[in-house]
């Protein structure tokens, strides 16, 4: 037998959330199918991008946070496209004026357009420059396990590793570092990046972390609807074996009907 | 380019400036306020932020901030993202 663990509810910088389901805004193709997504996800906290707004053009277009609104999710604005501390504490900061003080961010500084890995010293450098202003940090990071703790130990508010590459959908690479990662953490570790498709999920829920943020994995479906419903019940059904225990892994058969009273 | 209250600019009424809107060049009146800017963008009602020469400007200090030439603006919303 294997033990069972206690439930412990998911607490970001305060705040209980009941979903352990976060979801971004991205690469869906209109805003009727971005709120429906979401909506379905069960997601009460929603990552969004800061860009410049355009000049020039219709600026009676529909507004994501009109659809999205900050009243009923945890607004989560990223630094995706920034590649050095700078750029990124720059934009938390608009982030923040935007969101009218609000100073939750999803601090992520990547090192090239091919691969949009974590940089990772550029990271710690803007995320010791936030945390010192006030912010609130959920932080992107590579799976090494040294980094993930000095993230932690620095103050973020959640640690999340890649499962794979951004929009890569190679699902959950390497199990073992994440292993690592959450044996020592003290704030929530999230999987951010890699998801493809909803047993990813699953693993990386089984895994023991403590929630998942997917975008492209439901964005880029066939049906983006109805994978944020299956990711839905993965992460949940990934969360309750996690709990549950699993059973141990053996080499050889083991009988689930008595030996005893067979007839032969 | 964008120019604001071209008829009065036409008439020479008004005193242009060069300024750099969201990484572009823009003319705009001397002394403008960045709430007028705002609303001749059509973006007044809407919910964004404005960096005025790399630092924050807050909302309260829009209708007394005045352009002057080379300022560097920058106006961002939110948009889909992951």
């Amino acid at each position: 037998m294997t033990e069972q663990r206690q439930d412990s509810p998911l607490v970001i910088a305060g705040t209980t959330y009941s979903s352990r389901l976060l979801v971004g805004t991205g690469k869906y193709k209109d805003l009727d199918e971005t709120r429906e997504a979401i909506e379905t996800s069960g997601a009460e906290i929603v990552t969004v991008a800061v860009r410049r707004t355009n000049i020039g053009q219709n600026p009676d277009e529909p507004n994501l946070l009109d659809v999205i609104s900050p009243d009923k999710y945890t607004i989560l604005p990223n630094t995706a496209g920034c590649f050095n501390a700078k750029d990124a504490v720059r934009t938390c900061k608009l982030a923040r004026e935007l969101m009218d003080g609000h100073d939750l961010v999803k601090l992520e500084v990547l090192a090239d357009q091919k691969t949009l890995f974590p940089h990772v010293t550029e990271t710690l450098k803007a995320a010791r420059e936030l945390i010192d202003d006030g912010f609130k940090v959920m932080v992107y990071t590579s799976d090494d396990p040294v980094i993930a703790k000095e993230l932690e130990d620095m103050g973020c508010v959640a640690v999340m590793p890649l499962g794979s590459l951004i929009g890569s959908g190679l699902g959950i690479r390497n199990p073992y570092n994440l292993m690592l990662i959450l044996e020592n953490a003290r704030v929530p570790i999230l999987v951010d990046a890699g998801v493809g498709t909803a047993s990813d999920a699953a693993i990386a829920m089984e895994l023991g972390c403590d929630a998942i943020l997917m975008n492209t994995a439901i964005a880029a479906a066939g049906n983006p609807v109805l994978m944020a419903s299956a990711m839905k019940k993965a992460v949940e059904a990934g969360r309750e074996a996690y709990l549950a225990g699993r059973m141990p892994r053996k080499l050889y058969a083991s009988a689930s009907s008595p030996i005893d009273g067979t007839i032969v | 380019m964008v120019v604001v209250g071209l008829d009065r600019l036409q008439a020479g009424e008004v005193n242009v400036i060069k300024i750099e809107l969201n990484g572009e060049p823009y003319e705009a009146e001397a002394g403008l306020t960045i709430s007028a800017l705002l609303v001749d963008l059509g973006l007044a009602d809407k919910r964004v932020a404005v960096e005025y020469n790399l630092e924050i400007l807050p909302k309260s200090e829009h209708p007394q901030t005045e352009l002057r030439a080379a300022d560097r603006v920058e106006i961002v919303h939110a948009i889909g993202g992951g």
